[in-house]
């Protein structure tokens, strides 16, 4: 019976294993350093914010690895020996594999940062650091001020953690506007606003410079290049992430940032593959990243990896992007493209409206000429995956977008409509008169 | 803020504490004329009950009910001893001896809580909302912008099964084995509420009436609890109001007000078999004697079990009822939301809940088939098996403990909703129809879930429901009560409740929305 050996038990090493085991009888073994059992990433910040419990965070049972033959093993790969097909664990364990799956997600980035190793400095990434946040920032009374490095996802998510707790935050943001390197200048304003209102000191535009440590060794302040010092206990580095493949420096793998694979997820050695955050394409897919750290591209890989794995081959082929997240209160989701002014084409066309008082908008991206519609964020709304799906692979344009809003809305029922005012306002910038149709079931539910 | 919240809470400490002790305070003296009364009302045939009462209980002061009621309860035991002893059936006393120490205890209360209903009522019900809602209303602005306030629910003993929540599970607990097993002791709260029962039918207070009275005050308060802590929610407010409605003005104020009009009590939201005696003789006899209103009650009620009920969860789903409408589902929903998340998610659970809830369904309908059959026949017995022994379980097993010391009085440990999940055969029998026959469901939006499992952590039903929006699937559930949380508290924006075309209602799926289209297709056709 082949065996199958996947390293990381995130969400990628784990659909892959769910999709092996549906489609074979293959002899499946999970190796993992982090934790026992999978659990959810994205939900780590819950449990610190108290709306759950760790074990809330774990989507299967503890049964149900057992009942589905998927092995666990708990520990830490050092070296992958590609020639007699083992892998060396660090208690100098070997386990062999007939095909490997690496699967071992990101670490959070360390830009040597004078001090960043310091008692009190940390990222937010692994049950560890939630386990180290805990213990570093239990209180606003232990904790008296903490500082962020980094205005990404994860640095608000953090900044949102300790505010939970009543934590004074300052927030260190590199660029001149939240996230403005990927969101459109409307939207990153008013989450800049939104930031403020939760009394999150947001420093747009500055740089760590030193981390300073007290006598014990512990972070006690933080100088930036405006020439400010701040007072701290703890501070958390959020620049983002990086593949996690340190282990793979030595084993002929081929290694970019992340491992270097083809589009059937396959690396330069027969029989090894790798996906989720840690995998590299040669080239990105499409407008895509070739590195892409999020949830679901992660799921995706794996669903695909399996099906290759389990003589079918297929290329790892996603569609229309999308994703979404919370800015503290508002919520985010994206469909198709839309690329922030700072990085977006000459050919690519903005329409932007904020509800006059709440902290609701929408961006729609369409090309200039053709009106074709590229893709939309939305804050405070939601929206319907399908409907924006079909609708980018049937090439609409935006007009029609605009008229056929209400099927996409997504939001709970009895939630105020904004269409009426969007069009409007569309109507006025675009000098068109459309009008909104009415939701249609029909629509909805018809399969393109 | 905090020192109007902390005023608020000792505020109401005070008003729960004076409502703990009232029950045992108080003089109680009966004289002649009200206990030859009593004789006459109830129809008392026991000399020897009648001469130990004389001589033990009238003409002098009881100090509380806990020395009042055991001179009553032994003395009717006694009596009934003998007469059974002695084969003289027709002398036995059928009411309990502790329905016996509430009614005299009621006719003859004395002293401070009798004769101070207005200032008793203000001193334990009073402070209790006033205390209450000062420790809520400044929520509005402490808990800052609207949004979800999931904050430190697991970190706080009230809501993470700490000390604070035991405590609120004695309580609750003994409150509902008072009301349900020792009726005596909730006389006193009845003096309290007596001037407002008066006014509504016209008759002084029962118990029932004090806990009528006070679930709609509990709900009312929390409901304004609710009303802050989901202010971002549409679909949470109008919902609230709903059961909120319907609690007070079906649940408590129709019925009163039918009594006053010498009409039968009646809810007229109550439906079987939730209402499990609806059929019982004692009912049918009753509305058939009530003439045309009556009748009208006994078309009604198969009326709404049998058409209005499936059609409604048919194009509603069965939210329409277990959380728009019903008095259990609104106590759950306001006074249980703090503790939603203590649902058991596991699979085990799950079958439990399967065995359970069907169980008391065939209970009931085969209770009700024999209560029927008796009715008809007048035949007291069928197959060896008495009519009323059947009747008397239910009423005690599932009516009185599952329903309420256990449904209510575990909230604080295994979550708000264990009636409704494990117990409630309406809920199993709207349960059927959504699974089966309705265009209800949770649609899981595509390919955006991210396993965090907020939703599934405050599913009061302890449904899964993680388990189905990974997967991309809609949620169809015949426990779903369409509270509509699991939608609130998704940080994704994933789930949908909504009704639509029964097509496509159920749709499983292997690979997501967002992956390779080939793939899709040929991974999820069935
Ligand atoms: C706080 C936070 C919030 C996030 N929120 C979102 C979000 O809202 N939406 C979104 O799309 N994405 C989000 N992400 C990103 C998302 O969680 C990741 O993209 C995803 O978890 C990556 O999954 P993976 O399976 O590739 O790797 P991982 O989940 O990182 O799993 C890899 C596992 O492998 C283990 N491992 C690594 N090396 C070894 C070794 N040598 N030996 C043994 N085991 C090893 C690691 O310990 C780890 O447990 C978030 C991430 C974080 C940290
Ligand atoms: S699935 Fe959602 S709507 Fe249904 S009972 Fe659970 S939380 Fe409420
Ligand atoms: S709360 Fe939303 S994102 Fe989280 S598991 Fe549930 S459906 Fe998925």
């Amino acid at each position: 019976m082949e065996h199958i050996v996947i390293i990381g038990n995130g969400i990628s090493g784990v659909t892959a294993a769910r999709h092996i085991r549906k489609l074979s009888d293959k002899k499946i073994t999970i190796v993992s350093a982090e934790t026992d059992y999978f659990f959810s990433r994205t939900a780590l910040m819950y449990v610190y914010m108290g709306h759950m419990k760790f074990e809330h965070t774990q989507p299967y049972e503890n049964w149900f690895w057992k009942k589905n033959r998927i092995e666990l093993v708990k520990g830490f790969v050092t070296t992958v020996d590609h020639d007699k097909k083992t892998l060396v664990l660090a208690e100098g364990k070997e386990l062999a594999y007939d095909k490997l799956i690496i699967a071992t997600g990101s670490k959070p980035n360390k830009f040597g940062w004078p001090g960043q190793d310091l008692k009190g400095v940390q990222g937010l990434y692994s049950k560890q650091d939630l386990d180290l946040i805990e213990a570093n920032a239990p209180n606003k009374e232990v904790c008296n001020r903490a500082v962020i490095i980094g205005g990404g996802l994860i640095g608000i998510e953090l900044a949102e953690m300790l505010r939970s707790r009543k934590i004074p935050v300052t927030f260190l943001v590199r660029e001149n506007s939240f996230w403005n390197g990927v969101l459109p200048n409307g939207e990153s304003q008013m989450i800049n606003e939104h930031i403020k209102e939760h009394h999150i000191d947001l420093k747009l535009e500055t740089n760590l410079v030193e981390i300073i440590a007290d006598e014990n060794g512990r972070a006690k302040a933080i100088t930036t290049d405006k020439g400010e010092t701040i007072e701290c206990n703890v501070v958390g580095l959020t620049a983002g992430v990086t593949p996690n493949i340190d282990f793979l420096k030595d084993s002929g793998i081929e290694l970019g940032r992340g491992v270097k694979v083809n589009r059937l997820l396959e690396t330069n050695i027969k029989d090894i593959y790798a996906i989720g955050d840690c995998a590299e394409q040669h080239e990105g897919i499409g407008n895509r990243r070739p590195i892409e750290a999020v949830w679901y591209t992660g799921r995706m890989m794996g669903e695909t990896l399996a099906q290759t794995i389990c003589g079918k081959p297929r290329e790892y082929n996603p569609g229309h992007w999308f994703n979404s997240a919370k800015f503290l209160d508002i919520e985010y989701q994206t469909y198709g493209w839309v690329f922030s002014e700072r990085i977006k084409k000459e050919q690519e066309k903005h329409f932007h409206w904020r509800h006059a008082t709440e902290k609701i908008c929408i961006t729609a991206a369409f090309d200039k000429d053709s009106k074709k519609f590229l893709g939309i964020n939305t804050f405070g709304i939601r929206m319907r995956h399908e409907i924006f799906d079909r609708w980018l692979t049937e090439e609409r344009d935006i007009d029609h977008v605009m008229q056929y809003l209400k099927d996409a809305n997504f939001d709970p029922e009895f939630y105020a409509h904004y269409e009426e005012d969007i069009i409007s306002k569309y109507n006025s910038v675009m000098h068109t008169s459309l009008s909104v149709k009415k939701k249609s079931w029909k629509r909805i539910f018809s399969k393109a | 803020m905090k020192a109007i919240k902390n005023l608020g809470l000792v505020i109401f400490l005070i008003g729960l504490t004076t409502f703990t002790v009232v029950p045992v305070l108080g003089t109680f003296s009966l004289d002649q004329s009200t206990f030859d009364q009593i004789i006459k009302d109830k129809n008392i045939k026991s000399d020897v009950f009648i001469q130990s009462i004389n001589q033990n209980v009238v003409g002098k002061d009881f100090n509380g009910m806990l020395s009042l009621s055991p001179t009553i309860t032994s003395a009717l035991d006694a009596a009934n001893n003998q007469h059974k002893k002695n084969k003289e059936y027709k002398k036995v006393i059928y009411t309990s001896g502790h329905d016996m120490a509430a009614l005299i205890g009621k006719k003859s209360g004395a002293g401070l809580i009798a004769q101070n209903k207005g200032l008793m009522w203000f001193l334990t019900f009073g402070l209790g909302i006033i205390g209450a809602l000062m420790f809520i209303l400044p929520n509005v602005i402490l808990l800052g912008k609207k949004g979800i306030k999931n904050d430190g629910v697991y970190h706080e003993s009230a809501t993470n099964r700490g000390w604070i929540a035991w405590m609120v599970f004695i309580f609750l607990v003994s409150f509902y084995l008072v009301l349900y097993f020792r009726p005596e002791f909730a006389v006193n709260w009845t003096f309290l509420v007596d001037p407002i029962s008066e006014s509504l039918s016209g008759n002084p207070a029962g118990h029932w009436f004090v806990y009528g009275f006070m679930y709609c005050v509990v709900m009312t308060v929390m409901a304004v609890r609710m009303y802050i802590k989901y202010r971002h929610n549409v679909y949470q407010m109008v919902r609230t109001t709903s059961v909120l409605f319907f609690q007070i003005v079906f649940a408590f104020l129709i019925p009163e007000i039918m009594v006053r009009l010498q009409m039968p009590y009646y809810d007229f939201k109550n439906a079987f078999p939730l209402d499990y005696d609806f059929f019982f003789q004692w009912n049918l006899k009753e509305l058939l004697n009530s003439g045309g209103i009556g009748l009208f009650i006994l078309v009604w009620g198969v009326v709404l079990t049998l058409v209005i009920v499936p059609v409604m969860v048919y194009f509603f789903g069965k939210r329409w009822y277990c959380s728009w409408v019903c008095g259990c589902g609104g106590l759950a929903e306001t006074l249980g939301d703090p503790y939603r998340q203590h649902s058991s998610k596991s699979l085990f659970s799950w079958k439990v809940e399967r065995w359970l809830i069907h169980g008391v369904l065939l209970f009931a309908v085969v209770m009700t088939g024999m209560t029927l059959y008796s009715f008809f026949t007048e035949s007291g017995t069928i197959l060896g098996i008495k009519t009323q022994s059947v009747q008397n379980t239910y009423s005690l097993l599932i009516g009185a403990i599952f329903a309420g010391v256990i449904g209510t009085g575990f909230y604080p440990i295994f979550g708000n909703r264990v009636w409704c999940r494990f117990g409630c055969p309406l809920a199993a029998y709207l349960g059927f129809v959504q699974r089966f026959k309705s265009r209800f469901r949770i649609t899981t939006n595509g390919g955006q879930c991210i396993s965090c499992g907020n939703c599934s952590t405050y599913c009061e039903q302890g449904i899964d429901v993680r388990a189905y929006a990974q997967k991309g699937e809609n949620i169809v559930r015949s426990s779903c009560v369409g509270c509509g949380i699991c939608s609130a508290v998704c940080p994704r924006g994933v789930l949908k409740l909504e009704n639509g075309p029964e097509e496509g209602r159920i749709n499983p799926t292997e690979v997501l929305l967002g992956n390779d289209v080939d793939l899709m297709e040929l991974v999820n056709k069935k």
